[in-house]
């Protein structure tokens, strides 16, 4: 099977790569996280209208998005609960 | 109108996850195979840095990152420069040859390259997570005779006076003073960004000087002595009383009335 649109391959693996590279601090562990993320891309793979890969694309920045706020958050509350002192 | 020359100190310190343990002999912390990473207050003046250069209301000339300690420091001075950071500056410091830099140590070794790379304004943490000496900054602005605005929540510049909102007991403070000068960051200054896996790849070739502490010139001897690194006492669990009598009792024992 060859890919009708080489750029959006490349976008689709880069996308993956980066998700990949942020999931290695998952709270729950890599290897939590690692394979949900390998399964939520193989489930796409049969995927070839280009309008559906555009939008799976934007879903997968969402997800990057979420999971950047969702580490921010977890740190925040944690250095928070150290160093402010709430009455 | 003067340009602004930024310098970042930043820390590699242990990652505020992990739970620290003392060592065997109870003189400092276990920090072998423990997992490392940037300062988090140390975070907030990188971005605060890059925002001041993003909303472009007085230029930012050039961004410096730096830091003082073993080799692997020079991983956060990456991710300093993925978020935003033009150049790093690493002074290797051999913990087993001189021991941990102290608060006046390292404000010494800054107040040499404030000197040294003409720098008009440094934004540090207000503390790193292991020592939480809380002193650096200070001691900085001190040594420089410059402006100081400890734990700023907001930082507003126009020109070359910077207007800093600060967060104090029980409310803040407003303070305005002209360049150059000493900022150090708080919790709320802002969102730090998420150095991505491309602007770490980026910072790879963005320049970064490495420098030894014979180098520097500067005395850094340790003038304090740790005596003792305990963990704190465990806490101790409640406990149900079974009627309003045995609680009364249980006051009583512990002498609360």
């Amino acid at each position: 099977m060859t890919p009708q649109n080489p750029a959006l391959r490349l976008q689709v693996i880069k996308i993956y790569k980066e998700l990949l590279f942020l999931v290695r601090e998952y709270p729950l562990g890599y290897d939590y996280a690692r394979p949900r993320l390998h399964k939520a891309f193989m489930s796409q793979a049969g995927v070839d209208d280009e309008e559906k890969i555009r939008s799976g694309i934007k879903r997968a920045e969402f997800v990057k998005k979420e999971i950047e706020a969702l580490y921010y958050l977890k740190r925040y509350r944690a250095l928070r609960q150290r160093y402010d002192k709430i009455d | 109108m003067s340009s602004l020359r930024i310098l970042v100190p930043i820390k590699r310190v242990i990652d505020y996850a992990v739970r620290p343990r003392v060592n065997k002999t109870n003189t400092a912390v276990e920090t072998a195979g423990v997992k490392h990473s940037m300062n988090p207050f140390d975070e907030l003046s990188i971005e605060e840095a890059v925002r001041l250069r993003e909303r472009k209301s007085t230029p930012v000339e050039d961004i410096l990152a730096f830091s003082a300690g073993p080799a692997k420091s020079q991983d956060v001075l990456r991710t300093a420069m993925a978020m935003g950071a033009d150049r790093g500056m690493h002074v290797l410091v051999d913990v087993d040859k001189t021991g941990d830099l102290e608060p006046l140590g390292v404000a010494k070794l800054l107040r040499k390259v404030v000197e040294d790379e003409k720098r008009n304004l440094v934004i540090l943490g207000k503390q790193s997570i292991d020592d939480d000496s809380a002193q650096t900054g200070q001691m900085l602005a001190g040594l420089l005779g410059w402006s100081q605005a400890t734990q700023a929540a907001k930082v507003e510049i126009e020109g070359d006076v910077i207007t800093v909102t600060k967060e104090v007991d029980g409310g803040v403070e407003t303070v305005k003073a002209k360049l150059p000068m000493v900022i150090t960051t708080d919790l709320r200054l802002n969102e730090p960004r998420y150095a991505s896996l491309p602007n770490i790849m980026k910072a790879k070739k963005k320049p970064m000087v490495k420098k030894t502490l014979e180098e520097m010139g500067v005395d850094v001897k340790q003038r304090l002595k740790t005596v003792k690194v305990e963990e704190p006492a465990p806490r101790k669990g409640g406990q149900k009383v079974e009627d309003v009598d045995g609680m009364i009792a249980k006051l009583k024992e512990l002498g609360a009335i």
